[in-house]
């Protein structure tokens, strides 16, 4: 049985949590607190471990959100079935 | 098979060491087949001289087999291009004798650094263990691995090579394939009753078939630099993430014999290919990286975009695909020519079969399933790395540089930085060639897994365990100090003695007296007798799992077919029947 995400009340102090969350935060640029929050994400995951249960995290995060755009960035899809290319393309001598 | 090591000697004695390779002209020779009446029928053609289609012809030939080769050009490889051979590429070469060749003239490395702006993140070791014969890699022009390629298959006498033969038509005919072939002095027609299509990235031979190679091109560029310098970088793979030097995009830097130093400069999609390869843009980029007053000669220069991608089946008919034709894969990881190799390892044995009647042409087709499985582990892997080092996006930017800040002081975030997972064969472990195992077994060794390597002595000499492994079925059967149980070794003499001949090693312990250990069998060589090999520090057994009794089958192409705690003679043949369809 994989490991289930506990979405039950599990930090006895939320407020504080919350409030020291907010706080890591202080005084930083969108872009500092963009990868604050990556170098969070990163050693949480790490401590979680269980690649089930980041998988249903990660899941539940996502839920509900539309994605904008068609996702033509590059990033989605499997390598295996996209359109023909040609490649490795020297593209000067 | 001996013979063929003494050629190879030979060749390499006969050698100018100073052949440039690059610029050596392979003349273009009438041959027979041009004034003939009919078309000239041959086993196997193989379509295409770089590294794949020269390995698969030195493979076919030692068993034996004629081999064509037709290539459309008269040179080998221009500029370096592929420089990081892998060690289980040398295994492969050492297997048709022209490995120790290029681990001579090759830097053998195993360390790679990683450096995140100013700052090294960390250094990993590929080959963390003692007790292989080859390292984890050599760098190695491409340009020499085919010289020395082509020189062992132009000492074979059964390999016809072909220059400035390209072919322009394929047709499949019942019971072969005719090809047109292109010359100088006009086109002619070949049978072969197969074709072994190593005709690159851009196969003309997939086209012609009506194929595709589907996958991701990735919009980035690469500027990709020989330089020739004297500098005392250490022979480790260097690897940047925006450095100082050259912001916001990656470098790597590796050593090549000659004083030939490889660097790559991502530069982005939106650059000009022309203007970057410029000596006038190329230079002040690599003096940013040496220091302003570096003294060093541009060797080769060149942009290129990737990207990886498949055939959907790499069979098609009498027509196999191997290699670059068959499948393409981004650089970082050195995965393309690598895992060509091993194509063409996976084919020969079962090419060799079939032609010899002994296996039904279905043995082709796991060719196809068990490379084709290689080949979306080796895109997997390298979409993978190419995705971290050129993110596609902001947010994948941002993780990525978490990551490396991260590495610095914290472990697991090392496990996450990916500058490149080199090139590991496969372990064949979907393969409907292998036995499930019966017995409880442990370690890597599971069926399908790639024969792992330990030092062994044999006849007194010290050697090593890949070494005895001479390209036929092997049995392998670890004993203790005492004799083999009683009718163990007349059936494994009898194993050898069948239509497809299994080869028999007897392993000992360090320090068994080695007559003693088969009960006064002496080694008669070749694959009639049982060979007894003294596994001189405990590793082979540690490696495979093994205890008294174990027992392993191995492929012609080392890969483990099936494994048991006792030798049952039964067994072994319903397994070696396994692993060639004849079931
Ligand atoms: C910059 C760069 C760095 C690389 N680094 C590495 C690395 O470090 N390690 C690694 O493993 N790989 C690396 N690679 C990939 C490696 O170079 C290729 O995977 C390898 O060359 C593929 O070998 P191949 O024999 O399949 O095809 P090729 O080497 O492309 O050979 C195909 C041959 O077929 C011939 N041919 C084509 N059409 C016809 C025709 N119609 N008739 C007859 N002949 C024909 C061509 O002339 C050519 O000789 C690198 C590639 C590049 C570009």
């Amino acid at each position: 049985m994989p490991a289930t995400l506990n979405t039950e009340p599990n930090i006895a102090a939320a407020d504080d949590f919350y409030e020291a969350l907010i706080e890591t935060h202080r005084d930083l640029a969108p872009e500092q607190s963009g990868l604050v929050n990556a170098k969070l994400i990163l050693l949480l995951a790490n401590h979680i471990g269980d690649l089930d249960v980041l998988r249903q995290a990660m899941a539940h995060a996502r839920a509900g959100i539309a994605p904008v755009g068609d996702g033509s960035a590059g990033v989605a899809g499997p390598p295996a079935r996209a359109a023909p290319v040609g490649g490795p393309r020297k593209e000067a001598s | 098979m001996a013979g063929h090591a003494s050629a190879a000697d030979m060749i390499r004695e006969a050698t100018d060491a100073n052949i440039d390779y690059q610029r050596l002209e392979l003349a273009y020779a009438r041959c027979a087949d041009q004034d003939a009446a009919q078309p000239a029928r041959h086993p196997v053609i193989v379509v295409g001289a770089g590294p794949v289609g020269l390995t698969m012809a030195i493979d076919l030939a030692r068993q034996a087999i004629p081999v064509v080769v037709l290539d459309d050009d008269c040179r080998l490889s221009t500029g370096s291009r592929a420089i990081c051979f892998a060690k289980r590429t040398l295994e492969i070469w050492d297997r048709l004798g022209v490995g120790q060749r290029m681990v001579d003239k090759g830097v053998s490395w195993s360390v790679g650094k990683v450096f995140f702006q100013d700052a090294l993140v960390y250094a990993f070791n590929l080959l963390p263990e003692g007790g292989h014969h080859r390292p984890a890699f050599i760098n190695l022009q491409q340009y020499y691995c085919e010289g020395y390629l082509y020189e062992a298959a132009a000492a074979l006498p059964n390999v016809d090579l072909r220059w400035k033969s390209r072919v322009v038509a394929l047709e499949h005919r019942a019971g072969h394939v005719e090809l047109e072939v292109q010359t100088p002095e006009g086109a002619y027609r070949l049978h072969g009753e197969y074709v072994v299509a190593c005709d690159g990235s851009r196969s003309p031979l997939r086209t012609m078939l009506g194929q595709e190679a589907r996958g991701r091109t990735f919009h980035d560029r690469f500027l990709i630099a020989d330089v020739r310098m004297s500098a005392d970088f250490p022979a480790e793979r260097w690897f940047w993430f925006d450095p100082p030097f050259h912001r916001n995009q990656s470098v790597l830097l590796h050593r090549q014999p000659d004083n030939v130093w490889r660097i790559d400069f991502q530069l982005g999609w939106n650059v000009d290919p022309d203007e970057e390869k410029k000596p006038s843009n190329v230079i002040p980029r690599i003096k940013a990286l040496l220091g302003g007053d570096a003294r060093f000669e541009l060797e080769w220069v060149s942009v290129y975009t990737f990207a990886c991608q498949r055939m959907e089946r790499f069979r098609h008919g009498r027509v196999i695909f191997a290699g670059d034709a068959a499948h393409g894969v981004s650089p970082f990881g050195a995965r393309g020519a690598n895992s060509g190799v091993q194509d063409a390892d996976n084919l020969g044995w079962k090419l060799g079969l079939v032609l010899a009647g002994k296996a039904p042409d279905r043995l082709l087709d796991s060719y196809g399933a068990e490379r084709e499985f290689a080949a979306d582990e080796n895109i997997l892997n390298s979409t993978r790395s190419t995705d971290f080092i050129t993110p596609k996006s902001e947010v994948s930017r941002t993780f990525r540089d978490a990551v490396l800040k991260l590495a610095q002081d914290h472990p697991f975030a090392r496990r996450l930085v990916n500058s490149g997972r080199l090139s590991v064969p496969a372990t064949l472990s979907r393969s409907w060639l292998n036995t499930p195992d019966r017995d409880a077994c442990a370690g890597a060794m599971t069926p399908g897994a790639p024969a792992a390597d330990a030092p062994v002595r044999v006849d007194g000499c010290d050697a090593w365990f890949l070494q005895q492994l001479r390209g036929v079925f092997v049995v392998v059967v670890f004993s203790d100090d005492g004799s083999l149980a009683s009718g163990t070794a007349s059936a494994l003499r009898k194993l050898a003695q069948q239509v497809i001949p299994i080869a028999a090693i007897v392993v000992v312990p360090p320090g068994a007296p080695q007559d003693a250990g088969t009960g006064g069998v002496v080694p008669e060589g070749g694959a009639r007798g049982i060979a007894v090999v003294e596994d001189v520090q405990g590793l082979l057994a540690r490696r495979y799992d093994a205890c008294v009794g174990t027992c392993y089958l191995l492929r012609p192409d080392q890969h483990v077919c099936a494994r048991w705690r006792a030798f049952d003679a039964d067994a072994v043949i319903a397994a070696l029947a396994r692993a060639t369809c004849n079931a």
